[in-house]
């Protein structure tokens, strides 16, 4: 069977490049960055290099990267870092974040700070005015994400941080789904933190990044020896780093042609979906949306069922349905957007990559017929719907 | 995460359908927790003799419903009133944890659709009579 992977949201296959710069990592160039010998000179070599090109694609400078073990350290480092330097103090984020960032500021409430979730409108685009009325003279951080891992609604990130720069408020931004898929610059978007991941952009799991506009204190998250400028403790995940420089540095230079074919894939498997399918929905953004997200309620079913007859028919795909997330509660992201529970239970996700190719368009429109027909035939939503029996 | 078994119900569910003036019906569940189960019973002398089922839900909604369908067609009643939520998951191999809501959802929508029974026939229920409660807000603290 030919195997269709729409995922690419939730991570990515390991690109050829990558791996064939991190393999020196662990055969001959092994080395600890920390040692004086040539071996592990060869290592800071090679760590300082990757960190350049982190810098270079975010608009950065290199001292102002650290290298963490993913995107969810680099958001709690960034949030518990600025808030337990401040000690006391107000928080604002969105009603759509990660978990990452809403478990954090979760913590954080428990111990003392005040947390503020900006909602979203029926795209999932935060207010600026609603950030600029929730805004208060203790407010220590904004953090607000620059795309949405769910829906791929981009929210206004210059706009945000050219107002929490006009207040003197620290930005924060989760751009974890963001990366290689739209053009990001720390400077020009006034850009105080941003938390990167390199499994979503085919570096392996277990690496990310961490921004830190330089000047900004952090509290430490990890202590222990000196690397990372004391900073980040622990020896540095040498294959992981080279593997992010790698791969944040092949998506920037390949940003225009990806981006271009994502999007024409994407325009044209929603069109299919609304098309061929009826009592289908679009979640999101029409265009501000990341390049390669789809995002569809398909109302009668449920979504764990879907996606279970659709890796069947050999497709990967993604759901934010409650019984996908190990709660009864369908997804956070699809409930502030409005939708009705039982609309977001039905909920797809499917994520492209420009190696995706218009005939895996085409057969997953196909499948998903069979598949949606089949699950509407003993819905009984659908049959009261349809006018057939009543539910009581 | 599922069974051999909890996917071949899944994938080739038995009995799934209507019964038009069906002798009972129950539905249960609801849309806000993502799972209705719908069972239509046909009884004839105290014996089930046809049962369909239309369910919303994941795959252990699905396989838990057309399970307990097949656990007690051609059952009398008194037999049929004896399954319990156990059974199912048991006769399905297991469920995960999480799911094991489904198979009570199950066991409910069968007796919700007896007592139908019982009601349009003005006969009392079977002393004993008991449903489960599925807490359809357990996810809420």
């Amino acid at each position: 069977m030919n195997r269709i992977y729409l995922d690419n949201a939730a991570t990515t296959r390991v690109r050829p490049e990558v791996l064939e710069a991190i393999l020196p990592t662990l055969q001959n160039d092994f080395g600890n960055p920390s040692s004086v010998y040539s071996t592990g000179r060869e290592a800071k070599r090679r760590l300082e290099e990757a960190r350049e090109k982190v810098a270079k694609a975010l608009g950065a400078a290199k001292e102002e990267i650290y290298f963490t073990s993913g995107g969810s350290e680099a958001d709690n480092w960034a949030i518990k870092g600025v808030a337990h330097r401040a000690g006391k103090g107000h928080i604002i984020t969105s009603a759509i974040e990660h978990h990452a960032v809403l478990h954090t500021c979760e913590t954080l409430a428990k111990e003392g700070f005040e947390v503020s979730y900006l909602p979203v409108d029926e795209f999932g685009l935060i207010s600026l005015e609603g950030l600029e009325k929730a805004l208060r003279p203790d407010t220590i951080l904004v953090s607000i994400m620059t795309a949405n891992n769910e829906i791929g609604t981009i929210e206004p990130i210059a706009e945000i941080g050219a107002l929490c720069k006009s207040r003197g408020i620290p930005f924060h931004t989760d751009a974890v789904q963001a990366i290689g898929h739209m053009a990001i610059d720390v400077k020009a978007q006034n850009i105080d933190l941003l938390s990167l991941s390199g499994h979503k952009i085919g570096a392996p799991k277990g690496i990310g990044a961490l921004y830190v506009r330089k000047g900004l204190r952090l509290a430490n998250l990890i202590d222990g020896g000196g690397q990372e400028r004391s900073r980040r403790a622990g020896t540095e995940n040498m294959p992981g780093i080279v593997a992010l420089g790698t791969a944040i540095e092949l998506a920037a230079k390949e940003m225009g042609e990806s981006v271009g074919k994502e999007s024409e894939l994407r325009d044209y498997l929603i069109q299919s979906l609304l098309e061929k399918i009826p009592d289908v929905r679009l979640n999101g953004h029409p265009t501000l949306r990341l390049p390669g997200n789809v995002n569809v309620c398909i109302r009668f079913i449920e979504g764990e069922s879907l996606l279970l007859l659709l890796d069947l028919a050999g497709i990967a795909a993604s759901s934010g349905s409650a019984c996908t997330s190990g709660s009864l509660d369908p997804s956070h992201v699809l409930l502030a957007i409005g939708l009705p529970h039982e609309i977001a239970h039905g909920s797809l996700r499917l994520t492209l990559s420009k190696e995706n190719t218009r005939e895996e368009i085409d057969a997953t429109v196909e499948e998903l017929i069979k598949i949606v027909e089949r699950l509407r035939q003993m819905s009984p939503l659908f049959s009261q719907e349809k006018g057939g029996a009543q539910l009581v | 995460m599922y069974s051999e078994k909890v996917m071949d119900h899944f994938m080739h569910p038995r009995n799934v359908g209507e019964i038009e003036n069906a002798s009972g019906q129950g539905t249960v569940g609801n849309a806000k927790c993502g799972d209705i189960m719908q069972m239509f019973l046909k009884i004839d002398d105290n014996v089930i003799t046809d049962v369909k089922f239309k369910t919303f839900g994941c795959g252990a909604a699905i396989a838990t419903s057309s399970m307990a369908t097949e656990l007690v067609i051609g059952k009398t009643i008194s037999e049929a009133l004896k399954l319990t939520n156990a059974a199912v998951a048991e006769a399905l191999d297991g469920l995960p944890p999480v799911k094991m809501h489904c198979s009570l959802l199950a066991e409910q929508a069968l007796k919700t659709a007896l007592e139908d029974y019982f009601n349009k026939n003005n006969i009392p229920l079977p002393e004993g009579f008991s449903k489960p409660n599925v807490d359809e807000d357990e996810d809420e603290e």
